[in-house]
């Protein structure tokens, strides 16, 4: 009886309110979207990390001839200064290294003729101009900065080069394009929060005489209240699931048939990351609605 | 059932007390009209009995609770002890006599076989039998009060407080109100109604509490409206508030028409 009535409630209040229920439904989907992009960024982020950082080194690069390096001071690094990096490494960085190569001047080489078969912009270089270097595979890729502090400034090592580097710009514009997200989200969460306030409080007035009768009959406060917070939620939820659709259909169509296509050695976020971010959204439109209800309602149904 | 002990309410800092010093004790069964000028503190009195309003100073004591210390979340349990009609009825106009009267139960929960046994018993208390698909609109004042009422009763209160039943019904109309509240009366509920209306009043030969800018100037227990003399001094409490359309108006209407 009390749940019928209640739902009766929720759907004449809806009903009466279609404008506002609609605006409130639109705004929450649209800043939803907007969080769940910004999630959705940050999953592409991992993923592109987990994928790479397994591929990358660690270059230890070695004092070439005519090197102005101070750790270069006795010109081209020596045996023995390469034994007793390779030692360091074994010893000092045994946890944090998990493999050490040596590439050669020639091994340089046959490498840079493979990518560059024509010369480098013109110049035709030699083994000679190359640089040997000890390649590191890190068992965690996040400990570069030990293993650079360990080894700079040793005799014979030029220079420590983290691969990871070259991702770094692609990173940063991931990071800057979710942090650009998440400034619209909430900036759109605020209009939620305000139009939800309003949609609730217009609907408290449209509904003035029936909550005053139901004060004077003895209804409860939630009795009062909870149709009007069903109203908020359900408009807010409604919103959300409409984000996740959205989410889902982005990424879908978008990435699944359409980027990991075109170019297909990179790890993408699939549609199980959507799942898994859509009822974060659900659960922040509830939290949405709750919140706006709380200020809203206490001032226009008391007692 | 209704006890204020030296209750003063001021509204505002500093201005005239709405009410100042009030002590009436109003008895089970009791029918008891609240007379006084506008602004005598009529409204207030009712509304600290709804607990609309708390008093400033002094206790009320409603159906064995004191009111004035009742936490929030009990005012509900208070007010379904409590029938309130008022002068403009506030009928929702979107629904049905029925619904109207049905909303009453179903907002404080009651199961559904309760609510349809219920509403047609009391529809046929107020003398509405059959009307209860008619919207307020098309009913007449007299029967939007009915109506009103019905739904003031529905939860069987022990106490009706009425603001000023009759103000917007004619004479004829009122007497049947009247009747109407006497007849509740006699079931046991005590009944509190703040009016304007000196014939209703000298009529019916109740006690009176009269208010005079916040004080209680008279309590009499068969009183008159006041100053003015009474049209039918000795008609009294007489028989002749019976049930509605049973036919026996005679006494009173031939009264007032010589």
């Amino acid at each position: 009886m009390r749940f019928q009535f209640v739902l009766g409630e929720v759907f004449s209040g809806l009903r009466r309110n279609t404008t506002m229920v609609v605006a409130v439904v639109l705004v929450t989907f649209v800043s939803l979207t907007f969080v769940g992009a910004a999630a959705l960024l940050q999953a592409q982020i991992g993923k592109l990390k987990d994928d790479w950082y397994d591929l990358v080194e660690v270059s230890v690069f070695l004092c070439p001839e005519g090197s102005v390096s101070p750790t270069c001071a006795t010109g081209e690094a020596t045996e023995d200064q390469i034994d007793s990096v390779r030692q360091v490494i074994d010893t000092e960085l045994s946890s944090q290294v998990s493999k050490v190569y040596f590439e050669s001047k020639q091994q340089a080489f046959e490498a840079f003729s493979e990518r560059y078969p024509d010369g480098y912009q013109g110049t035709q270089l030699t083994a000679d101009d190359m640089q040997a270097s000890l390649r590191l595979k890190l068992t965690d890729a996040e400990q570069f900065a030990v293993v650079s502090d360990v080894l700079s400034g040793r005799d014979g090592v030029e220079i420590v080069e983290d691969q990871r580097a070259v991702f770094e710009p692609l990173f940063r514009t991931l990071n800057v394009a979710t942090l650009l997200a998440a400034g619209l989200a909430g900036v759109m969460l605020l209009a939620a929060v305000l139009l939800i306030t309003t949609t609730i409080r217009l609907s408290a007035v449209s509904r003035r005489k029936e909550t005053e009768i139901m004060r004077l009959v003895g209804a409860s406060n939630l009795f009062i209240q909870l149709p009007f917070l069903l109203e908020g939620a359900l408009a807010a939820v409604l919103g959300s699931l409409l984000a996740g659709g959205g989410l889902w259909l982005a990424v879908r169509f978008m990435v699944s048939d359409w980027l990991e296509r075109s170019v297909d050695w990179v790890a993408y976020v699939s549609e199980v990351d959507v799942f898994r971010v859509a009822p974060l959204l659900v659960i922040m439109a509830v939290a949405l609605a709750a919140l706006s209800s709380f200020f809203t309602l206490n001032r226009y149904t008391r007692i | 059932m209704i006890r204020f002990e030296n209750v003063s309410k001021v509204y505002a800092r500093g201005a005239r007390p709405a009410l100042d010093q009030v002590s009436v004790d109003v008895e089970r069964g009791e029918f008891v009209f609240l007379v006084g000028a506008s602004g005598s503190g009529k409204s207030t009195f009712l509304s600290l009995v709804l607990r609309e309003q708390r008093p400033t100073r002094g206790r009320v004591y409603v159906a064995g609770r004191d009111v004035a210390n009742l936490s929030g979340w009990r005012v509900p349990t208070l007010r379904r002890q409590l029938g309130v009609v008022f002068q403009d009825f506030r009928l929702l106009q979107n629904k049905t006599v029925h619904e109207n009267v049905a909303f009453a139960l179903q907002v404080i929960g009651k199961p559904r076989h309760v609510i349809r046994d219920t509403v047609p018993e009391v529809l046929e208390m107020v003398g509405l039998t059959g009307k209860g698909k008619r919207m307020p609109t098309e009913l007449s004042g007299g029967e939007q009060q009915r109506a009103a009422i019905a739904r003031a009763i529905v939860n069987r209160p022990q106490i009706l407080l009425a603001d000023e039943p009759t103000g917007n019904l004619d004479p004829t109309t009122s007497l049947g109100i009247m009747r109407l509240l006497d007849r509740i009366n006699r079931t046991g509920t005590t009944v509190v109604m703040a009016t304007h209306d000196d014939e209703i009043v000298n009529e019916m030969r109740r006690r009176v509490v009269e208010l005079s800018d916040g004080v209680v100037v008279r309590d009499e227990a068969r009183g008159g409206y006041g100053e003015r003399e009474a049209i039918l001094p000795d008609v009294g409490a007489s028989p002749v508030l019976d049930a509605p359309g049973s036919g026996t108006r005679a006494p009173v209407q031939t009264g007032r028409g010589s």
